[in-house]
């Protein structure tokens, strides 16, 4: 089990982790969620000891990563960059890692065939493409069969084939009992994969709970109406209190009702809709809405508008790179 | 927290935390092709030089301007300033690779207590670099003396053992030093821009500056080098004793900032 208590990291005058404390359920895949910048990556580096807390800690099985005894074979992680170096084969990454924390050799070859790069384990790393760089930081990872594992952006750049198989590997390795914690700044990607959520904005918590609650908190729906009677539909509307909002192109939008009881109360009052329909927020957009909050907190007041702003522009600019 | 109060796990022994980083380290190491070419290019830089320059010596030993006394086992390590140069790119590479390559986070990850990971990585470089270091200093020693012909020294002449052992020992330090230097610097670019420099041109060019000769004999590789004469010349300061203390006090600075750096900053893949 994982434990961050206050944890918070400081470059300069910049909080990069502001006062995290949660923990990570044993057993489930948690997806660790924020726009890029949000203190992911920071925090990953934090539960693995290679970066400082300026305060708070992080406790692995109770004790701080640096207090393990064969770290590897308690905490598996595949970090952001390709960390190994190119002039070694796939093989003897994989043997010097066994070596620092006497796992036995014949791991190696257990853990190249899992990720199936056992036929390139003696080709240099050097030519690896992206995909077979992540399976080799995932065999890494599984090296010393660890109850705990930890991946950072792992679908980053990888085709979709790759994507898949990551998914099912997470999903398989839950199965199994360990308890797998992946960040990814995509919504989408994790309401696939992750059963519990931890989301985070500028450093800070945003949110904690099973992936299923935040569906049912976040993706809210509205009824969407468009009539030539608008007035009529107004008065019908104020008259049985059903609160609503005119949008952008005079279709009104009415949230917390059914649509039944829309056509119902079309019908009593004589009304024609020419348009009803419910409409569901996606989870992108109650993610995205959720870390604009996180932004509008530290920004002061200001228009909605503008407050959405940052997080889409981050948004937009992982997908350029 | 309820888990708070399960005890930590008792650790195993330093020499037992030890061997599986030391072992490691020697993997990464020998997996590598640059530190094996390293050391072959260090080889053939030191005996090579050294032949070439005492083939000369020996052409036109009595034309040799000074009076101060010959040094036969200096002229044979006449290649030891490019030589050197292997021996700061093994340890700069040691570690700087490592940043480099972003892969120093999985050997933090692997191997979080950060002393033990900076020692094994001294004894591993110590063990390599003394092992190549004798064979290159007896070749040097033997190649060069034959060339000197009746100038040479025999093995068993006085101070002549300890010189050539000098001359290996040499070898071990600076790379010991540019092991230490990389990781307080964390770039590998950085750390070779100083050090290849420093060792090949700045040192040299100081020296021969006459007001602060007194002063550059004091540097890590001049120090040492005094280790490599047999006789006492009349512009030394120290003795060839004193020179090794002062290089092994170099390198014991270098690594005490080495380990400072690790410990405190965070692991970092700056390039």
């Amino acid at each position: 089990m994982i434990e961050l208590q206050q944890l918070t990291k400081r470059y300069g005058d910049r909080l990069a982790v502001d006062d995290l404390t949660f923990t990570i359920p044993t057993g489930l895949v948690t997806g660790f969620l924020g726009p890029n910048g949000a203190g992911k990556s920071t925090t990953m580096r934090m539960i693995l000891g290679l970066d400082r807390p300026t305060s708070g800690r992080v406790l692995v099985n109770a004790i701080r990563y640096d207090q393990l005894v064969a770290p590897l074979t308690h905490v598996g992680a595949l970090l952001e960059a390709k960390a190994a170096q190119s002039g070694r084969s796939a093989y003897n990454h994989l043997l010097w890692l066994a070596r620092s924390n006497r796992i036995p050799d014949r791991r190696v070859g257990e853990v190249l065939d899992a990720v199936g790069l056992q036929d390139v384990a003696r080709k240099r790393i050097g030519g690896f493409s992206l995909g077979m760089g992540q399976r080799l930081g995932i065999a890494a990872a599984l090296l010393g069969d660890p109850e705990v594992l930890l991946f950072d952006e792992p679908v980053n750049g990888l085709d979709p084939e790759g994507i898949v198989w990551i998914r099912t590997l997470m999903k398989s390795l839950a199965a199994e009992g360990r308890t797998v914690f992946v960040s990814s700044h995509l919504m989408s990607e994790m309401a696939l994969t992750a059963d519990h959520l931890i989301v985070i904005g500028h450093g800070r918590l945003l949110a904690d709970l099973p992936m299923g609650e935040f569906i049912d908190r976040n993706s809210r729906s509205h009824v969407r109406m468009v009539t030539e009677q608008p007035e009529a539909l107004m008065d019908a509307l104020d008259g049985e209190a059903v609160a609503y909002r005119r949008g952008a192109d005079g279709a009104f939008e009415a949230v917390g009702v059914e649509p039944g009881r829309i056509a119902k109360l079309a019908s009593r009052h004589g009304l024609v809709l020419t348009e009803l329909s419910l409409q569901r927020a996606s989870l992108e957009e109650a993610f995205m809405e959720m870390t604009a909050d996180a932004v509008e907190y530290h920004a002061g007041p200001a228009t909605g508008a503008a407050v959405k702003a940052p997080a889409v522009a981050a948004h937009e600019q992982r997908k350029q790179g | 927290m309820t888990t708070a109060t399960i005890a930590p796990p008792v650790r195993p022994g330093l020499l037992s935390r030890c061997a599986p980083v030391i072992s490691a380290e020697w993997t990464k190491l020998r997996t590598l092709r640059g530190p094996r070419a390293m050391l072959i290019a260090g080889f053939v830089a030191v005996v090579g030089g050294g032949a070439l320059l005492t083939f000369f010596i020996n052409r036109n030993f009595n034309s040799l301007p000074g009076d101060a006394p010959f040094e036969p086992v200096r002229s044979s390590f006449g290649g030891l300033v490019l030589g050197q140069l292997a021996m700061v790119m093994l340890g700069v590479t040691m570690i700087g690779g490592e940043y480099a390559s972003g892969m120093i986070r999985a050997t933090l990850a692997a191997v979080p207590e950060r002393g033990l990971l900076l020692a094994a990585k001294s004894l591993v470089l110590t063990a390599v670099t003394l092992a190549a270091g004798l064979v290159t200093a007896f070749s040097t020693f033997f190649v060069g003396q034959a060339m000197l012909g009746k100038h040479g020294v025999g093995i068993g002449d006085p101070n002549v053992l300890r010189a050539v052992l000098g001359g290996a020992f040499y070898l071990t330090l600076i790379a010991l030093f540019s092991l230490g230097v990389t990781t307080i610097l964390r770039r590998q670019t950085l750390a070779l821009g100083i050090l290849m420099p420093f060792f090949f041109l700045i040192s040299g060019i100081l020296q021969a500056i006459p007001g602060v000769t007194k002063a550059t004999q004091f540097l890590p590789d001049q120090a040492g080098q005094k280790f490599l004469q047999i006789h006492h010349q009349s512009k030394d300061a120290f003795g060839p004793w004193t020179g090794a203390l002062i290089t092994m006090a170099w390198v014991a600075l270098a690594l005490l900032g080495a380990w400072v750096t690790l410990r405190r900053r965070d692991a970092s893949a700056a390039s």
